[in-house]
């Protein structure tokens, strides 16, 4: 930076100087005034201290930032059945947090009995999904616009938004819990979306028995010290290439899309039927590995009940199809024949990315 | 009425700071970007050639590429006193994607004639386990069991074996790992890309061309049928292909774009 060579420079800094703080001090004054005075109290994050350390920062809208109020509304309206068309179901019903968010139904039915083709997904973590692409497919961008979509959803919760609007705002509570939340007592979908949004955000998962010994609180096991050695060899299980790198990817997800060689033809054309493109038929996005112990059954389609199927599946039962992801290797023999031990010891190290305090966080239950 | 006066006096600052510094008048700083962009031996790699166009390599395998990432680092300007500058920083270019394709550092670089020049990948120094979360995100790094830090590449695709199958090929490049029961030990496969002389202005865009062929080629024609996948283990073959990156890169088209 160059130092002003004269007087006359300086005043006009200053002066300059005072024009930008008036400016500001009138647009502050705008907002209050849109919001009559009314600001809700900002929430932090619980971000675990090793997600800070060796991961990007969460992805939170500027137009919708985490508040006390507005998390404790999506909270009770995640778990209300008013949400549905006949005042049965709450997105609890197919999230369930002892079974790690999910539910261990193969395909959850609707209000009308009706079961999806797809199993429920586990939410945690979802806050770092940089991508912000939700659902098997990733067809919803952003948590506020996948929150969109359940509630009117044919064989979930089978309502409109006219009618579920409607409804909240003639319940006796949320008008005033929506004041609250976003200093109006209107209600609207976008409304509803932001709160349901920044309560899913708080499901944050990151103190499993591996994130313990990362810590260094813990030792881990030698079959679990064994199973995480397969997990990042690229002759073993190579899992890492997709479900992320230990010690760094704590999220164990690329939150990418993948054929991981589950079919040779498709029922379910996964991304390839949102982005018309055959190269990604059968492609699905890779699930996090975290809480597997309470989130069976197994894959988009929920086919396999246990870990050990899981395995299997990589080790041995892998089928070609053109979209097969180069990383699935050996094909022609199903795959790389994990041997016996391997298997064990994998299954052990999946099992220590499980979280109980996760499931059993009160903050996330129904009070 | 003040107000106004108050924006005419804040124009005249900008214009009176800006004009004091007398060196940055004749040599003003620019802005520079690059453009990345690949090809199959100037056949140029679009989006719609993945996993769908069939190349052949040196060796006469057929193929297909389905992905491909790569990471470069410090740009460096270097004018005829020898004398660099250095944008310090990365860019991981997802080519079938299209992402990181233009690059744009912050950093500014004086009018001028220089020698460009960038390092394939990350030198040692830069190269250090999860210090960069955004490669994290984008799922970019290696196992500790092979010295940690990143990938420098991964190119996968398939390619027709010698029995006439279809099989995966993963061409991932890192730091070469030697691990032996007792020992691990690394050698820097990193390396620095000359692209010869160039002259900043405002608003030039070079294109830094990278020929996926020669990857295949040369010093050492690679038999995808020895050399598949595994590859992130593999000391000797890590060596190679850092050899085969020499000839990979080179200046395309520079630009001069308006802002
Ligand atoms: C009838 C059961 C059911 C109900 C009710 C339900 N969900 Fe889901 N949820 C699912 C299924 C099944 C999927 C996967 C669907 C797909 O990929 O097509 C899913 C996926 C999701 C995802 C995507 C997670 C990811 O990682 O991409 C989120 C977030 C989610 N649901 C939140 C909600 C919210 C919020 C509600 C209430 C407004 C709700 N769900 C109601 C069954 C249900
Ligand atoms: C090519 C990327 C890729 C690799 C490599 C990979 N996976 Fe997966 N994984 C996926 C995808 C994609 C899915 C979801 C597939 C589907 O449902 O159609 C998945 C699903 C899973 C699931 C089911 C999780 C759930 O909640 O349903 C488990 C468990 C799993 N993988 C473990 C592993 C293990 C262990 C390895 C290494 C042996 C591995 N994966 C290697 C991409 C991969």
């Amino acid at each position: 930076m160059t130092v002003f060579k004269n007087i006359p420079t300086f005043v006009l800094t200053v002066a300059c100087a005072l024009l930008i703080s008036s400016c500001a001090k009138e647009e502050t004054n705008k907002t209050e005034q849109a919001e009559e005075g009314y600001e809700p109290t900002p929430l932090a994050l619980q971000t675990p201290v090793l997600f800070q350390e060796k991961l990007d920062s969460p992805v939170i809208p500027a137009d919708n930032p985490q508040t006390v109020e507005g998390v404790a509304l999506g909270k009770k309206l995640f778990f209300d059945p008013i949400l549905s068309g006949n005042n049965t179901l709450a997105c609890a019903g197919c999230h369930i947090q002892e079974e790690g968010f999910s539910d261990s139904r193969q395909f959850s039915p609707g209000i009308d009995g009706v079961e999806g083709r797809r199993n429920s997904m586990p939410l945690f973590n979802l806050a770092w999904n940089h991508k912000e692409t939700f659902f098997w497919d990733g067809r919803a961008i952003s948590l506020e616009n996948q929150a969109l979509e359940p509630v009117i959803d044919p064989v979930e919760m089978h309502n409109t938004w006219p009618n579920a609007v409607s409804s909240l705002q003639a319940a006796p509570e949320y008008p005033e819990l929506f004041a609250k939340a976003f200093g109006t007592s209107t209600i609207d979908s976008t409304l509803v979306s932001k709160a349901i949004a920044q309560f899913v955000r708080t499901l944050i998962s990151g103190n499993s028995r591996y994130d313990q010994y990362l810590r260094g609180e813990i030792e881990l096991t030698q079959a679990e010290q064994n199973g995480l050695n397969v997990y990042k060899d690229e002759e073993r299980g190579d899992c890492f290439h997709c479900h992320g790198t230990p010690p760094n990817n704590l999220l164990w997800t690329d939150n990418d899309f993948h054929n991981n060689g589950l079919d040779k033809t498709f029922d379910d054309l996964g991304r390839g039927a949102i982005t018309g493109d055959p190269r990604e038929f059968g492609l699905f996005k890779t699930p996090s590995l975290r809480n597997l112990a309470y989130t069976a059954p197994y894959m988009h389609d929920g086919r396999f009940e246990t870990l050990e199927e899981v395995i299997d599946h990589y080790s041995e039962g892998l089928v070609y199809s053109e979209t097969i992801d180069p990383l699935m290797k050996a094909v022609g023999e199903g795959g790389v024949q994990l041997s016996e031990q391997d298997k064990q010891d994998l299954k052990a190290f999946l099992l220590a990315l499980s979280d109980e305090s996760f499931i059993n966080n009160p903050d996330f239950q129904n009070k | 009425m003040k107000k106004h006066i108050l924006l005419v006096v804040a124009a005249l600052v900008l214009v009176a700071c800006k004009d004091v510094d007398e060196a940055a008048v004749l040599n003003p700083n620019r802005n520079v970007t690059f453009n990345f962009t690949q090809n199959w031996e100037g056949d140029e790699i679009t989006n719609a050639d993945y996993q769908t166009t069939e190349y052949t390599n040196a060796h006469g395998e057929t193929m297909t590429i389905s992905k491909l990432r790569y990471l470069i680092s410090d740009i460096a300007f270097t004018d005829e006193n020898g004398d660099s500058t250095i944008i310090k920083g990365y860019n991981l270019v997802n080519a079938r994607e299209a992402t990181n394709t233009q690059y744009k550092p912050a950093k500014k670089i004086q009018e001028g004639t220089y020698t460009l020049s960038f390092t394939f990948g990350f030198e040692k120094e830069d190269n250090i386990d999860g210090a960069y979360p955004d490669l994290t995100s984008a799922d970019w790094n290696v196992p500790e069991d092979l010295g940690g830090g990143y990938h420098f590449m991964q190119l996968e695709g398939t390619f027709i074996d010698n029995t006439g199958t279809v099989a995966p090929y993963l061409y991932h490049t890192i730091r070469a790992a030697n691990k032996t029961d007792d020992a691990l030990e690394l050698q820097d496969t990193s390396f620095e890309v000359d692209l010869g002389t160039v002259t900043v202005k405002e608003g030039v865009v070079y294109e830094i061309k990278m020929d996926v062929a020669e990857w295949f080629k040369n010093p050492n024609e690679w038999d995808l049928n020895e050399l598949n996948s595994n590859l992130m283990g593999n000391f000797g073959a890590q060596l190679k292909m850092s050899e085969n990156g020499r000839t990979v890169f080179s200046l395309g088209e520079t630009t001069i774009v308006e802002e």
